[in-house]
């Protein structure tokens, strides 16, 4: 059975229907790219795999279990999930340190020591073991989002979902976040990405996703997508992304 | 009195039509600094001097009349003199400039304080006998020291009442500012009621709640009111009785209120992704509120909750309306006594001693913490 079966789901903001009607598979150890225009339905689709939105219609399934808008529920699946954002959204009141052990304390309850030498161990991986005692706010861009993902790697989740994770870097911050995803795809992280860094998507993803206006338009492998797209919107988005030398 | 209004010969001249808009501009200058010192003069000399003559004459002219002609003619000539120095600015290069603004600067400070000490000059001269009774009301010397202890003793009631109340009203608010988020339709009756208690209690004067708490509750035959009416020990030599207890309860009513809307703007203030940050992680509700959004949610309301402390500290010498002996009910019955207000002006300076270092030492401690926190601050 797929990690992640998205059937049917539908999702509205008041009359904007945001989500007309998605249906997709995450395998495990896949890395599956979401690739589509601002406003095409990436992030809420994200944000529906691990419940931060409530769906209208369809089901999606995740390890499992059924998303429903139960928070005990809810909080179980989310262990498993973890979710990076565009905006890092690290916690500025706590360090480095504090940021990536807080869920694991709370959620997981391991002891202090447990969740410290975690967090350590993870931070020295990504050559920031000096800055565990910083505060959020003293560190580059770049340095916050690599941050942001030990904080939801130090969860051991079976699935992640990163947002957009590079867009908000200046572009020579770019570079150190990519080579972390695809660090973590080497590993065998199971992974959905939603991102405009087509160049990832190409070379990394299992499947890539072309969104449209809340549906998935098309569909495969990238080398397929990127080479012979089938639907003339796929062909025209990844021209213009082309020209603005995102690729 | 003229200092580089005219740009003299060292400036360099630029091109032909340049120049003539500079020499419109400079006479300009020239003319609307002429105008603001001329109009200073006249307010601060001829008007000082008018005045002076018709209070050595006794007359009914005052001061008040003084300043309401004096003040209208001192703006005006302020203004003409920033228009000059704006206009000089476009004249000369940045270094002529920033020595004139230097100058004008001086000029006005100087102008602006010796105007101060006149006016002040001619407030004491002319009303000297009036000061004399202001100092013998106010800060007789020897009221103040023989009813200091007295007021002193008094005052330690106000800052342990003080004290207990701030405690319990930073606890108390917070369970209303619970209350009042709990998610889900089961608990909508606990919101309604902490929506009606923010409502009522900041809207009642302070003074009827107190007088309702303390006078009222012990008429009830509520189980832990009537328990308390035996209460009587002494802590570091203040009393706690019945009156002190319902005195902190009325207190921790009044400022229950509104300290739990202020921790509720902190809360609105932290940023929804905050939320789906944490909760995102697989935190629930509750933990994601204590551990996430309280804590940021509590530094960015440190000043208005500083605001209401000092509110609740002077609104300690309201319970003189329930008899309690604080400092102002002592200070105030020392002043009946002697006729003399001198003793209330001492007790305060006792809130002021306490309040105004508060105030700084908050202040202090916000800075270091946000320094800590953030970058390059």
């Amino acid at each position: 059975m797929a990690l992640v079966e998205v059937r049917g789901v539908v999702k509205k903001f008041g009359d904007t229907t945001v989500l007309d009607g998605i249906d997709f598979d995450v395998e495990e150890h896949q890395v599956v790219c979401l690739i589509g225009a601002s406003g095409s339905g990436k992030s809420t689709l994200l944000r529906c795999i691990n419940g931060l939105e409530a769906t209208q219609e369809g089901t999606v399934t995740v390890v499992g279990r059924k998303v429903i808008q139960d928070d005990i529920k809810l909080n179980r699946l989310r262990r498993d999930v973890g979710i990076v954002f565009q905006a890092y959204n690290l916690f500025p009141h706590m360090t480095v340190l504090e940021n990536v052990m807080l869920a694991p304390v709370k959620v997981l309850h391991l002891s202090k020591s447990e969740a410290k030498t975690r967090a350590r161990e993870l931070l020295a991986r990504i050559g920031m073991a000096d800055k565990a005692d910083e505060y959020p706010d003293r560190l580059s861009g770049g340095q916050q989002q690599r941050v942001a993902i030990v904080r939801a790697l130090a969860m051991q989740p079976k699935l992640m979902l990163l947002d957009e994770i590079t867009s908000a870097l200046d572009p020579e911050l770019v570079n150190e976040v990519l080579l972390m995803m695809i660090e973590l795809a080497e590993q065998g992280m199971t992974m959905v990405v939603a991102t405009h860094e087509m160049g990832f998507a190409r070379d990394v993803a299992h499947k890539v996703c072309f969104l449209h206006s809340g549906r998935i338009i098309e569909e495969g492998h990238p080398k397929k997508i990127f080479t012979t797209p089938t639907h003339e919107r796929t062909s025209e988005f990844l021209r213009r992304t082309l020209e603005s030398g995102q690729m | 009195m003229t200092t580089g209004v005219d740009g003299g010969p060292g400036r360099e001249a630029g091109p032909l039509n340049h120049g003539i808009k500079e020499r419109s501009n400079q006479d300009r200058a020239r003319s609307l600094r002429a105008h603001g010192l001329s109009i200073s003069v006249v307010a601060l000399v001829v008007l000082g001097t008018i005045f002076s003559i018709f209070a050595a004459l006794g007359s009914e002219f005052n001061f008040i009349g003084w300043f309401c002609l004096a003040l209208p003619l001192g703006m005006l000539a302020l203004i003409y003199a920033r228009r000059a120095e704006e206009r000089v600015v476009d004249v000369d290069g940045p270094a002529a400039d920033e020595q004139r603004s230097r100058q004008a600067r001086r000029l006005a400070v100087t102008g602006i304080t010796l105007a101060s000490i006149y006016t002040f000059v001619l407030l004491v001269w002319s009303s000297w006998s009036g000061f004399v009774d202001v100092a013998n009301t106010f800060f007789s010397w020897e009221n103040i020291s023989s009813s200091f202890p007295l007021v002193l003793e008094g005052f330690k009631l106000n800052i342990a009442v003080f004290i207990v109340a701030e405690f319990c009203v930073l606890i108390w608010a917070l369970v209303i500012v619970v209350m009042r988020q709990l998610p889900g339709r089961a608990a909508a009756p606990l919101r309604w009621l902490a929506i009606i208690y923010v409502d009522v209690f900041r809207g009642l004067p302070a003074i009827v709640t107190i007088y309702l708490v303390v006078f009222g509750l012990p008429l009830t035959d509520l189980p832990i009111i009537s328990d308390i009416e035996n209460v009587n020990f002494v802590v570091w030599g203040i009393q706690i009785d019945q009156l002190f207890i319902l005195g902190v309860i009325a207190l921790t009513l009044v400022y229950g209120a509104y300290v739990a809307e202020v921790y509720r703007s902190g809360i609105e203030s932290v940023h929804w992704s905050q939320s789906a940050a944490a909760r995102g992680l697989g935190l629930s509700e509750g933990q994601t509120l204590r551990h996430v959004v309280m804590p940021q949610a509590v530094r960015r309301v440190i000043p208005p909750l500083m605001n209401d402390f000092i509110g609740l500290q002077k609104d300690t010498a309201l319970l003189n309306v329930a008899g309690v002996l604080e400092g102002f009910n002592v200070a105030r019955i020392y002043a009946g006594n002697n006729f003399n207000l001198s003793s209330v002006m001492g007790l305060g300076i006792c809130f002021l001693v306490i309040t105004i270092p508060m105030t700084r030492l908050t202040d202090y401690l916000v800075k270091r913490d946000q320094n800590r926190m953030q970058a390059n601050s």
